[in-house]
C-alpha cells in the first residue's frame, strides 16, 4: 500500500518535472517576440504604441502553453486523482 | 496552498451554502469599490466645467479607459467600456488585495471562469447583434464539415482566457506561501515586500490588462466580418 503510493507519487513527481520543463520553449518564444518588437520599435519609434499593445497580447498567447504545464504540474503535485483512485481500489 | 478556507457554511432554503475564503474576499472588494464609488458619486454632484485635483484624476481615469477601448474595438462597439471598467477594477484590486496578506479572489479558478465566461456569452450576444445569422454561419465556414472544429476553437477562448489569469495569480500566490513556509525569521522582514511588488502588483496589472484585451479582441473579432 505505501510502496504503491510512493511509487504513484514518485512518478507524479517527475511528470510534474517534465511538464515545466516546457517553461524553456515558452521563454524562448516570449524572448524572440519581445527581440523583434525592440528590434521594429527601434526601427519606427512612432508606431511604437501600436507594437508595445500587439507585443503584449504576442506575450499573453504565447505564454498559455507554459501556463497549462505549470496548471498540470500543480494539479500533479496538490491534487492529484491518481492517488484517490488508488486508494479505494485498495480499500 | 490549493485549499481554499471554507469560514463557515449557511444554510438557505436547504442547500448548504459554504462562505469560503473566496467569497468572503470577493465581498471586501466589492465593500471597497462600492465606498469609492459612492464617494465619487457625492463628489459628482460638486463637479465644475474646468476639472480640478480629485475630479480631474476621476476623469483622466474614466477618458483613458474609454480611449483604450476605443482604439481596441472601435466606436460603435464601445458600449462595453463600463463592464470591461469593472472587470479592471475589479481584478486590479484583488491583486492589490493579496499584498495585504489575504488571498486573491482570482487564485480560485471559479472567479476567473465566471469572468471569461461572462466574455464567452457577451462574444456570442454581440456577434449575433451585429452580424445576425452571419456569425452563426461563420461556425460552419469554409464547409459544414468544419463545424466541430471551429466549436471547439470558440469553446477554447473562456478556458484558455480563464487558465490564464488563474496559473499567473496562483503561481505567485504559491511562491508567496512557500516564501513564507521556508525561509527563518530573518529574511521575512523586508524582502517579501519586493516580491509582492512583482508578483501581485506588475504581474496582476500586466494580466488585468492582457486579460481586458484579450476578451476585446473575441468579441470585435465576433462583431466584425
Amino acid at each position: 500500500m505505501e510502496q504503491g503510493l510512493a511509487t504513484i507519487m514518485s512518478a507524479a513527481h517527475i511528470a510534474a518535472a517534465f511538464a515545466l520543463f516546457n517553461g524553456a520553449f515558452t521563454t524562448f518564444g516570449q524572448a524572440r517576440i519581445a527581440a523583434q518588437a525592440i528590434e521594429s520599435m527601434a526601427r519606427q519609434p512612432e508606431a511604437s504604441s501600436n507594437i508595445r499593445t500587439t507585443m503584449f497580447l504576442g506575450l499573453a498567447l504565447a505564454e498559455t502553453s507554459g501556463i497549462y504545464g505549470l496548471l498540470i504540474a500543480i494539479i500533479m503535485l496538490f491534487a492529484n486523482p491518481l492517488v484517490n483512485i488508488y486508494i479505494s481500489l485498495m480499500g | 496552498m490549493l485549499d481554499i478556507r471554507n469560514y463557515w457554511v449557511v444554510e438557505l432554503a436547504g442547500i448548504d451554502v459554504w462562505i469560503t475564503e473566496t467569497i468572503f474576499n470577493t465581498w471586501i472588494i466589492m465593500a471597497v469599490l462600492i465606498v469609492l464609488a459612492i464617494i465619487v458619486r457625492i463628489g459628482l454632484k460638486k463637479f465644475k466645467e474646468i476639472p480640478f485635483g480629485f475630479q480631474n484624476a476621476i476623469e483622466a481615469l474614466v477618458e483613458m479607459f474609454n480611449n483604450f477601448v476605443n482604439n481596441t474595438i472601435g466606436a460603435e462597439l464601445s458600449y462595453v467600456a463600463p463592464w470591461f471598467f469593472m472587470i479592471f477594477a475589479f481584478v486590479l484590486t484583488s491583486c492589490v488585495l493579496s499584498t495585504f496578506g489575504l488571498r486573491a479572489p482570482t487564485t480560485d479558478y471559479a472567479t476567473t471562469l465566471a469572468f471569461s465566461l461572462a466574455t464567452f456569452f457577451m462574444m456570442i450576444v454581440i456577434g449575433i447583434r451585429h452580424r445576425g445569422g452571419k456569425y452563426l454561419k461563420s461556425l460552419f465556414e469554409p464547409y459544414v464539415v468544419f463545424f466541430p472544429i471551429n466549436f471547439i476553437g470558440e469553446l477554447a477562448k473562456p478556458v484558455s482566457l480563464s487558465f490564464r489569469l488563474f496559473g499567473n495569480m496562483l503561481s505567485g500566490t504559491i511562491i508567496l506561501t512557500l516564501w513564507y513556509a521556508l525561509t527563518p525569521t530573518l529574511l521575512q522582514i523586508g524582502i517579501p515586500a519586493a516580491l509582492h511588488a512583482f508578483f501581485d502588483v506588475l504581474i496582476g496589472f500586466l494580466q488585468t490588462y492582457i486579460f481586458v484585451i484579450i476578451s476585446l479582441m473575441y468579441i470585435r473579432g465576433a462583431a466584425e466580418e
